[in-house]
């Protein structure tokens, strides 16, 4: 995903100023992707540039403007309750809807540093595979007891609970790979340093 | 962890057979669980896992080494003795289940309490409010064959529960269960140890061992590596409030 596709995920809901845009972005993806307002603001210019995105017309009257004194109108135009507001062009929304009808891409796999790391060190001499594999096993193990701790902790929060879940089971393959490296290897018999 | 050390094993060794036969399924194993603590054993097929279950929970003992429950040095114990010890102080939940499938769930639950000499309506009584603990006091008359997978599960460890048993003991709990099925029986796992008692967990799941404070690593019969102790409650609480996975910010580094 790119921040772009998650904005323009999220205007799609309702227009939105790019400050409270920004602030929706990191509460939906439970905090795991941070944003500042500088990449948030660029990203809109350039949805716009695309036109995928537009400023929502009639801004001042969707907000109730009109019945604001006028001191307390004078304060919050440079509030940003009362920046332009943004909504989705036709072609924005379109592209929305691709978005979720199409799969994720994959990343380019074979550049897993871990992978890498463990293929070289079967090769490498006098390097015990085996401890290499174990110290990558206990350090997974503890991120993912601390994942589980705050999944559980998270209680009703749904969109939480799927971003963790999803760090939960991310990280189980990676220690189950783990497993599975250390058995082809104990069977192959092949490795070059001692065995602990 | 604050608690006791409930179940402590020292300098374990046991060997199976004997002369060029031998297999030494355990070789100088330490380890201690605290109450209030859950331990999790991980290794492959062979590395001594269910030995060092058994040994914990005194139905075999060492060839050489201790292992003391709430004290007690289980080798020390005369087979009666040992085999109270095993009743009053210890629970067990097997991949398996192992209830009767003659008995209902909460006469399967009441057993081992009327085993320990409890009378038959006190037991029943006990194991209704374990079934209750577990989120089963409406199955209690059910059959096994009646009930589905998870809430056999569940009943094997309210079984596991009943009565004032402070060693909790657990060989593949979650075995045959769908993720969400096995995250709950992990989930009353935690809680009962939380609530006052030590458990020892053997899985080859890392997701479910991830429930336990700390994992041991096992191979060949020996300790080969822990994650230690989790880390204290506000060491996770601060990044989770500023933000739990931001840059350099998360339990275990940043994310990529």
């Amino acid at each position: 995903m790119t921040v772009r596709q998650g904005m323009l995920a999220l205007l799609a809901e309702e227009p939105m100023h790019c400050y409270h845009l920004r602030q929706r972005f990191e509460e939906r993806t439970g905090g795991t992707w941070p944003l500042n307002i500088g990449q948030a603001y660029t990203t809109v210019q350039r949805l716009v540039r695309d036109g995928l995105v537009e400023l929502a017309p009639d801004d001042g009257a969707a907000t109730g403007a009109a019945a604001t004194p006028r001191g307390a109108l004078a304060t919050r135009s440079r509030s940003p309750q009362t920046a332009e507001r943004y909504r989705l062009t036709t072609a924005g929304r379109d592209e929305v809807d691709a978005w979720w009808t199409t799969p994720v891409e994959r990343g380019t796999p074979t550049r897993d540093e871990l992978a890498i790391k463990v293929a070289l060190a079967v090769t490498a001499p006098g390097v015990d595979v085996r401890a290499v594999v174990q110290a990558q096993r206990t350090e997974s193990m503890r991120a993912l007891r601390d994942y589980t701790r705050l999944a559980a902790e998270q209680g009703s929060d749904l969109t939480w609970a799927l971003v963790l879940d999803a760090l939960v089971f991310t990280t189980e393959a990676e220690v189950r790979w783990l497993d599975h490296v250390e058995a082809r290897i104990a069977r192959t018999g092949g490795t070059d340093g001692g065995t602990r | 962890m604050s608690g006791p050390v409930l179940l402590r094993l020292h300098g374990v060794t046991r060997v199976h057979g004997s002369g060029e036969a031998a297999v030494h399924a355990l070789q100088g194993v330490d380890l201690e669980v605290r109450l209030g603590e859950l331990v999790a054993v991980m290794g492959p097929s062979g590395s001594g896992k269910s030995t060092l279950l058994t040994l914990a929970g005194g139905l075999d003992t060492p060839s050489s080494g201790t292992v003391e429950v709430a004290g007690e040095q289980i080798e020390g114990l005369d087979q009666n003795r040992r085999a109270r010890l095993r009743r009053r102080g210890v629970g067990y939940v097997f991949q398996d289940f192992n209830l009767v499938p003659a008995l209902t769930a909460a006469e399967n639950v009441a057993l081992p309490r009327e085993l320990d000499g409890v009378r038959a309506r006190k037991a029943r009584r006990e194991a209704l409010r374990a079934l209750e603990e577990v989120g089963l006091r409406e199955v209690a008359d059910r059959f096994p064959e009646e009930m589905s997978g998870g809430q056999r599960q569940r009943v094997a460890i309210a079984r596991a529960l009943v009565g004032p048993r402070r060693l909790l003991l657990a060989d593949e709990p979650t075995g045959a269960l769908d993720s969400l099925t096995g995250e709950d029986v992990m989930r009353l796992l935690r809680a009962r140890v939380d609530a006052g008692a030590a458990g020892l967990l053997v899985t080859h799941e890392p997701r479910f061992a991830a429930w336990a404070d700390r994992t041991v690593f096992l191979r060949d019969g020996v300790v080969v590596d822990s994650t230690g102790e989790r880390p204290a409650p506000e060491s996770l609480l601060a990044p989770a409030v500023a933000g739990p996975f931001g840059p350099g910010t998360g339990p275990s580094g940043p994310l990529t």
